[in-house]
């Protein structure tokens, strides 16, 4: 049965909180790990979906350090508050 | 108004000349923009010290969106407060620059209310480039600008914003309507432009015609160039007229063919069309006698970048010739193919130019599901990179044989 986008949404959430500090993940690294562990269960649109949701969201935030990534929300180090 | 003048002898030498001088237009910003003025500031530190004061901030942006804010910090908020943040925005411009009176004004009135004031007409990337504001001012800039029908442009791992030449709307040699392929492909890959998943980042640049007034070939990752299938159509009449004020057709267009395709026999012009490279040269020399054929497209070419993290590549012919029509599903298709096996082969900022040379064109293609045609090449008429099976085969029965 295919997962849910709340519920891919959330894998992904445990995915860049366990990261965080170790590795900056990207859409792409996020999709991959996604489909790795869910099989069919889940595709490349449900994973986009479940990205665009987190964002929304405000959970996550896109970073640029060279390329771009997806993080939990934090206060940048180069900040000047 | 501000109410200290920076003393910048560095950069006033950047003033002199014919020539326009940024520092002359930030000095002028600088009188009513507190922004402006300590930019000046840290500018002139910059050049007495050879070393820049810009941190680079990753995180900054609107909600939702990945993409068209570009995070810098003053690495000397202490000295220069006023441009502590001083963070870029990325905004659409419209096909081919074209804009009324009222549409800047009402840009440059959201950018003096929330910004340096200090703008880029335009980027290389084509956008339009608002240079300077604080993190608390771009929800308010994004709101603004969105209620004046405007967007944010590509930033990041993402479609950059689609860019193209003037086209149709001003330019006779249009092959295809870059303008309203730029503005199909900008709204259909919205969810790209905003949400950067890419190795990296991908453009598409659209030139008219093989004159490619926007680099396209050199710039972009998916270049769509204007050219013809058919012959140059020729009014002969108009090449006498050339030549009897005095145009020597032979030295100034003849002799400069790269294909040596045509012949001046002081009387009428031949040209062998099957040896045409498209390269525009005998058009733009005489305009009024030569134009593009009437059976016109674009050949679509791949892989261009500048050089950032390897060198710099000119783009490849993937398409030799295509119709260019709305809605413009055979580049779509093709390009969505090519996103996903980049997207799951290509590494972390890995431009797609550099994946093909990494991957090999053969494989690529074969990924992409594209047939390899003899146009396919390095250069024009030489070294062609697409290795055929059969002809592996072919030797391997020659070498059983012996």
């Amino acid at each position: 049965m295919a997962k849910t986008v709340d519920e891919i949404a959330e894998a992904m959430y445990n995915m860049i909180k366990e990261a965080t500090g170790l590795k900056k993940l990207k859409a792409t690294d996020l999709t991959k790990a996604i489909i790795e562990l869910y099989g069919d269960e889940a595709d490349k649109q449900l994973c986009k979906d479940a990205i665009k949701q987190l964002v929304n969201s405000g959970r996550c935030v896109y970073t640029y350090f060279g390329g771009s990534f997806i993080e939990l929300p934090h206060r940048e180090g180069a900040a000047n508050d | 108004m501000a109410d200290t003048v920076v003393k910048t002898p560095k950069l006033d030498e950047l003033e002199k000349g014919k020539w326009p001088s940024f520092v002359k237009e930030i000095k002028m910003a600088a009188k009513t923009s507190p922004m402006a003025q300590d930019l000046l500031g840290q500018l002139e530190l910059s050049y007495e010290q050879k070393l820049g004061h810009w941190k680079h901030g990753g995180i900054v942006g609107v909600m939702g969106y990945g993409g068209g804010v570009i995070g810098r910090y003053s690495d000397m908020p202490d000295k220069f407060p006023n441009v502590s943040h001083f963070h870029t925005i990325r905004i659409n411009q419209p096909s081919g620059w074209f804009y009324t009176s009222k549409a800047l004004r009402t840009l440059c009135d959201i950018w003096e209310k929330h910004g340096s004031g200090l703008t880029n007409m335009h980027g290389s990337t084509g956008d339009i480039i608002f240079l300077g504001t604080s993190t608390p001012h771009l929800e308010p800039i994004f709101s603004e600008l969105t209620k004046a029908g405007f967007d944010l442009g590509g930033s990041g791992s993402d479609v950059r914003t689609p860019s193209c030449c003037v086209g149709p709307a001003r330019c006779e040699w249009a092959c295809y309507d870059t303008l309203a392929m730029a503005y199909d492909l900008t709204m259909s890959f919205q969810d790209e432009l905003h949400r950067p998943a890419f190795p990296y980042k991908f453009k598409f640049k659209m030139s008219g015609c093989p004159n490619d007034c926007v680099a396209s070939i050199a710039r972009s990752d998916m270049s769509i160039i204007g050219t013809w299938r058919d012959s140059i159509q020729i009014d002969k009449d108009a090449v006498a007229e050339y030549a009897s004020r005095g145009m020597d057709i032979k030295a100034d267009v003849v002799d400069n063919c790269p294909a040596k395709c045509m012949e001046w026999d002081g009387k009428e012009l031949h040209i062998e069309n099957s040896y045409c490279r498209r390269c525009m040269h005998c058009i733009n020399v005489m305009p009024k006698a030569l134009r593009p054929g009437k059976d016109r497209g674009a050949t679509v070419l791949i892989g261009a970048k500048a050089p950032i993290i390897e060198g710099a590549l000119l783009a490849s012919v993937l398409y030799p010739f295509v119709k260019i029509e709305a809605p413009y599903q055979q580049i779509k298709d093709v390009v969505a193919k090519i996103w996903d096996v980049w997207c799951e082969e290509g590494k972390n900022r890995e431009r797609i130019g550099e994946f093909i040379q990494r991957v090999g064109l053969g494989n690529f293609l074969d990924a992409i599901e594209v047939e390899p045609v003899a146009e396919m090449v390095a250069h024009p008429r030489e070294n062609p990179y697409v290795f055929y099976e059969e002809y592996f085969e072919e030797d391997e029965t020659a070498e059983e044989q012996k």
